[in-house]
């Protein structure tokens, strides 16, 4: 190859230049469809635990859906952590879904098709999704029914004793 | 331009294309072969940033329209909304809203090289008369477009330019009702302003491929203002002389936009349009944004309700009749002195207006107005007829090819001094 003339130089940086300020043009465009400022302000919300009493489920609009806050009794807790994990078709152990076993925290929203389970219903007296039956437990776990996977467990954080921010 | 296509297809894909959609050799000869004169200055790139500016305005309303909401009572919020919280918001906002001012001082450089080089003669009267078409259509966007941020101007500007249709005699409060929607400027007016904001433009890239279509037929003008009598010798294909040097002023445009954009945002705007429309109250002073600070000098100017609204659509319209009222046979003002010396006038005249536009209609600056918008019609109406019979032209070149060797002989003679 013959050594770079100055015209070579000169095209090679003008189109690098060229495609450096199309990328810094084009980036805004895609970027601005990103969730804007006030949609991320709501990404995170706090729930004060305080009212709620054991046995009650208090649902809380979290990201545009709803979040199941259960505060769980003593029996509750007892059938939630002693439930065998062999004939769950999603096993997992109670203790990976709560941070504290009173407190269950789970997105209200059933994984087959989307519905809103009901709460306090069912033949384990967790959640029972009309749509098309899928039974969850006391621990949010899907038991029977087309759902496919647990009730998922958003990231949260307990703030103090009675306080807990979602997200 | 006619005649048997340039271009070769290179590969298999590309001959089984051609056979089905000549697309390839449409776009090689329309914008890679296609014979540019060697003349041409940088006044011959407007065209081409006007493209470009189309093109931004377009892409970042679409993006606002993302974000918009054109209802009375969430307008003015939704575009705090894009300046604080989108990402990128105050960017794209202030780069639509300048883009604007850019794409109409873009416009105004465009037509006056019309004006000084005759390009709006015999053959190219219809590409003249689709320019005119494309100004009246973007200056109705433009107009649409600043109604929407619902801020005091955009309302009261909405309010002044739709009662010019009530000027119109039997039919005109009829036709102003039928325009807002309602009885004054409200929701219906904002709402259907913007379906037709978003709609123009598009409207205008339509006329805008037809008038890139006429001047393909025609050829370009030149500075001679003679016609190019060799493709071989005075032509220079459009790729890449032309692409590179529209490439060039793109460039310095944008250097113009950035420093706008993001230096000086607000500087081309009106501080009374970050107050949130109020149909109670009337600013002081109603003004519209600059590029049409010289038509509304000449609605003022006249002292009849119908008579300066006439004036007003006269004022652009006349511009069509163009090809007709410049009697010259000389295209170019290189040869024409005394059309030269009343050419720069119009500009002074139409600069002057632009301020006039911008005071107070009363005193010294309504006589100066007067006489600005009487200047503007006199020279299209009385002045062009008849310097193109009287006036004295100098010898128009040979040809391009003559006119190039004429001037590179004499900056030989020069370097030789």
């Amino acid at each position: 190859m013959t050594d770079p003339k100055r015209r070579d130089i000169l095209f090679l940086g003008a189109g690098a230049m060229a495609a450096v300020a199309a990328g810094g043009m084009v980036w805004p465009l895609i970027d601005q469809m990103n969730p804007d400022a006030s949609t991320l302000a709501l990404a995170s919300i706090e729930v004060d635990l305080a009212g709620i009493v054991p046995g009650q489920i208090v649902t809380v609009k979290w990201r545009g859906k709803p979040v199941f806050v259960r505060r769980r009794t003593p029996a509750e807790i007892k059938e939630a952590e002693n439930a065998p994990l062999a004939g769950l078709p999603d096993p997992e152990p109670d203790a990976k879904r709560v941070q504290k076993p009173e407190w269950l925290v789970v997105v209200g929203v059933c994984t087959h098709l989307g519905c809103i389970p009901l709460g306090h219903e069912g033949e384990f007296d967790g959640w029972f999704c009309p749509c098309h039956g899928s039974t969850y437990d006391v621990s949010g776990r899907i038991r029977s029914g087309p759902a496919p996977t647990n009730l998922e467990v958003p990231k949260y954080v307990f703030l103090s004793d009675m306080k807990i921010k979602i997200g | 331009m006619s005649g048997p296509s340039k271009y070769t297809p290179k590969s298999a894909f590309a001959r089984w294309l051609e056979k089905r959609l000549p697309i390839l050799s449409f776009m090689y000869d329309s914008f890679v072969a296609y014979p540019t004169p060697k003349n041409l200055n940088y006044l011959w790139t407007f065209g081409a940033i006007l493209f470009f500016m189309l093109i931004a305005q377009i892409v970042t309303g679409v993006v606002l329209a993302m974000h918009y909401t054109a209802e009375t009572t969430l307008a003015f919020d939704s575009v705090e909304r894009i300046m604080r919280d989108v990402n990128w918001g105050m960017f794209l906002r202030y780069a639509h809203a300048n883009g604007a001012s850019l794409f109409f001082f873009a416009a105004y450089i465009h037509m006056f090289r019309g004006l000084y080089y005759g390009s709006y003669k015999s053959p190219r009267e219809v590409l003249w008369i689709l320019g005119v078409i494309i100004f009246l259509l973007m200056m109705a966007t433009g107009f649409l477009g600043y109604v929407l941020p619902w801020g005091q101007m955009s309302f009261w500007a909405a309010t002044v330019i739709t009662n010019l249709f009530s000027a119109i005699p039997v039919v005109g409060n009829a036709i102003k009702t039928w325009l807002l929607g309602g009885y004054s400027v409200d929701n219906a007016t904002l709402n259907r302003f913007y379906a037709l904001h978003y709609l123009m433009p598009f409207v205008i890239f339509a006329v805008v491929a037809i008038h890139v279509w006429a001047l393909h037929v025609t050829g370009q003008n030149n500075p001679t203002g003679v016609e190019v009598k060799s493709v071989e010798r005075e032509t220079v294909p459009f790729t890449p002389y032309a692409t590179f040097k529209d490439a060039v002023g793109i460039g310095v445009i944008l250097v113009l936009y950035a420093w706008l954009t993001f230096f000086a945002p607000n500087y081309l705007g009106h501080p009374d349009n970050y107050i949130p429309a109020n149909p109670l109250s009337t600013p002081p002073h109603i003004v519209p944004e600059w590029y049409f600070l010289p038509f509304y000098a000449i609605l003022r100017a006249i002292p009849n309700k119908l008579a300066g609204v006439v004036a007003l659509f006269a004022s652009v319209l006349i511009l069509a009749a163009l090809p007709w009222l410049d009697t010259s046979k000389v295209k170019s003002a290189r040869y024409r002195p005394l059309f030269r010396v009343f050419f720069w006038v119009f500009v002074g005249v139409c600069v002057a207006l632009g301020y006039l536009g911008a005071q107070p209609p009363e005193g010294a600056f309504l006589i100066a107005a007067r006489l600005c918008s009487a200047w503007y019609f006199l020279h299209l109406l009385v002045i062009l007829p008849l310097l193109g019979k009287f006036e004295r032209t100098q010898p128009e070149p040979a040809s391009i090819e003559a006119s190039i060797a004429a001037q590179t002989a004499a900056l030989k003679e020069v370097a030789h001094v």
